[in-house]
């Protein structure tokens, strides 16, 4: 029993979980943690926006234009005499909506299609090979203003022209992780003992070659969130009166003589966001493969 | 090497026709012609007769893959015709009148952000967990994190509207230039900073540098001659596609500091339906673009030998 007893112990700590040693590695960076819980924050309030905003970001206050930030809007007032703090938390809606779901979108059709250029090859393979090189040859921003125009303004268009042009970046990861793991010596010998094709890609390709396409998510939620904000700036994004954080920057440019709190309160929560959605890519990527590390 | 030009040059053509197809079949896919567009902005009405006159007097009536390829016919003599909206001047005048304040912007901003990109780079990487390699951590971590309109409103605020040191726009004096070319450098020095400090990572703890410290090198002829000239190689790969994308206008800095560039006008085309300044523009963007890897690539070889893009028999 004693000997039972004693090899249990050391036989439980190997036995920790890929993803326990992952969150372990991931703890060590503070800042990264520090950037999640901001991050799980500023979830909650978008989530729960109706609850938490003091007033509807809609609703004008007449009496109250142009407000400097004082106890009844802690961040003032806009041309319109809409409480800014307001706007601002629904603003996180949208930056929120546009990061996370154009990446899943991406992930979702770049995923597949990468896989299969790379497990399929041949004619496939060179067919979705170049039209991605003709669809990556449009300048970035060039190609989002014209899809933007084209489709119109508005929340789900962005996420589909996020998509149009995001999934090229996915599809292109995953063909050359799958490409070089058909190749990994620990591929040949599960193949050698007699695995099977479909097994090899459940357990071996598609697992080593999600934790890039992870790290590629997190670090593309800010890439579309800035892509968001300079759209709705531009005015091709985010219509009025719903706010987004871009949105209000490029239509309260007009009074930043006058009112400077509407053009600083948006673009400091847009960049105080932006940090911290890079700072988790970093310590996810340091976490889920130390070999990645640059 | 005559061969690898030729099929990089080809590939070029191709990459311009396919952007030339796609620009254009987006903009047609755009609601609203142009002259809809002027009618809205003289709050004048257009009755249908006379909007189906100037149809066919542009070639607007015809099918869309008809006037693509009447595009084409001419684009290929490099005659891009009249803006649709700046009446009476040609599109290559208004490249050459535009084109210039880009450049400007553009090359100002490429000598700021060498200066202080490669400084910091090399700073970080011959005294790495000093002051200087976190100030070059936080800089680039502040070029990440915000985005070039957020600072360039914010520099604005600061500099034109609370302490009124500079001008909050235009293009005339030097004094104009500062902000404009500070809000632009965020990419480049983020870009610069990086490269030349994993550049400089590696030169250092290669062997040859080891060699030359070994046989008693002064310090100073080991970074400049061993260390900083092998590092600089791979950094011309990424400063030549950095100087084509900062000559060809910025969307954000022009409009925000109401320089008159090419970038602002590509915008401005796109809300007015300007089909041929926006397939003009884009078109010469590309073509730039593309150009300058091929010539970047070719650099590349040239100072580096142990980069070669032929097959040696």
């Amino acid at each position: 029993m004693s000997v039972s007893a004693s090899t249990a112990a050391p036989l439980k700590l190997k036995r920790s979980s890929t993803t326990a040693l992952a969150w372990r590695r991931f703890a060590r960076h503070k800042w990264a943690v520090v950037a999640l819980a901001f991050i799980i924050l500023e979830i909650l309030i978008a989530v729960f926006a109706d609850a938490i905003a003091p007033y509807d970001p809609y609703t004008s206050d007449y009496t109250a234009t142009y407000a400097a930030p004082n106890a009844k809007y802690w961040l003032g007032t806009d041309d319109l005499g809409r409480d800014m703090l307001s706007r601002i938390i629904y603003g996180a809606r949208v930056s929120y909506s546009v990061g996370v779901l154009s990446q899943v979108f991406i992930v979702l059709i770049g995923l597949p299609i990468g896989a299969i250029a790379g497990m399929v090859g041949g004619w496939v393979d060179f067919a979705i090979m170049r039209l991605i090189d003709v669809l990556s040859s449009v300048p970035g921003l060039l190609f989002y203003i014209l899809l933007m125009v084209a489709l119109g303004a508005g929340l789900p268009n962005i996420i589909l022209a996020m998509t149009i042009t995001g999934w090229i970046g996915i599809a292109r990861l995953v063909r050359g992780q799958v490409l070089s793991l058909k190749e990994s010596d620990f591929v040949r010998a599960s193949r050698s003992m007699g695995a099977s094709t479909a097994w090899i890609v459940r357990s071996h390709i598609i697992r080593n070659a999600l934790t890039p396409v992870i790290v590629s998510m997190t670090l593309g939620v800010p890439g579309a969130m800035f892509a968001e904000a300079g759209l709705s700036f531009l005015g091709l994004g985010i219509t009025p009166p719903t706010p987004s954080w871009g949105q209000m920057i490029g239509i309260y440019q007009t009074f930043v003589r006058t009112s400077p709190h509407l053009i600083l309160y948006p673009s400091l929560v847009l960049a105080v966001t932006m940090l911290a959605w890079i700072v988790l890519g970093d310590g996810v990527r340091d976490a889920l493969d130390p070999n990645l590390r640059s | 090497m005559g061969r690898y030009i030729l099929m990089r040059l080809l590939g070029v053509i191709g990459v311009l026709i396919a952007v030339s197809m796609i620009t254009f079949f987006l903009m047609k896919a755009v609601p609203a012609g142009p002259f809809d567009i002027m009618a809205v902005a003289n709050s004048k009405s257009i009755p249908p007769e006379i909007k189906q006159q100037l149809m066919a007097k542009y070639g607007l009536d015809k099918p869309v893959i008809v006037q693509y390829l009447l595009f084409m016919r001419n684009a290929v003599r490099l005659d891009f015709g009249y803006s649709f909206f700046y009446n009476g001047q040609t599109i290559s005048e208004i490249f050459k009148n535009q084109w210039p304040y880009s450049i400007h912007l553009g090359l100002l901003t490429m000598g700021f952000s060498i200066i202080v990109g490669m400084g910091l780079g090399i700073g970080a990487a011959m005294k790495q967990g000093s002051w200087v390699d976190y100030l070059g951590t936080g800089v680039s971590l502040f070029c990440l994190a915000t985005p070039s309109f957020v600072l360039a409103i914010l520099l604005q605020l600061l500099f034109s509207v609370k302490l009124g040191w500079v001008p909050t726009g235009g293009w005339d004096h030097p004094k104009q230039w500062v902000l404009p070319v500070l809000a632009n450098s965020l990419g480049p020095v983020l870009i610069l900073q990086r490269y030349t400090k994993a550049s400089m990572l590696d030169v250092l703890h290669s062997n040859y540098v080891r060699t030359a410290r070994a046989k008693g090198m002064p310090q100073q002829t080991v970074t400049f001659v061993h260390i900083f000239k092998n590092a600089l190689t791979p950094i011309i790969t990424v400063a030549g596609p950095m100087l084509a994308g900062l000559i060809t206008g910025s969307f954000f800095i022009e409009s925000i500091f109401r320089i008159p560039g090419i970038g602002q006008f590509w915008v401005t085309a796109i809300q007015n339906r300007d089909y041929p300044l926006i397939m003009a523009t884009t078109l010469a963007w590309t073509a730039i673009i593309s150009l300058t890897y091929l010539i970047t690539d070719l650099l590349y070889a040239a100072i580096d030998p142990r980069v070669t893009y032929v097959k040696e028999k």
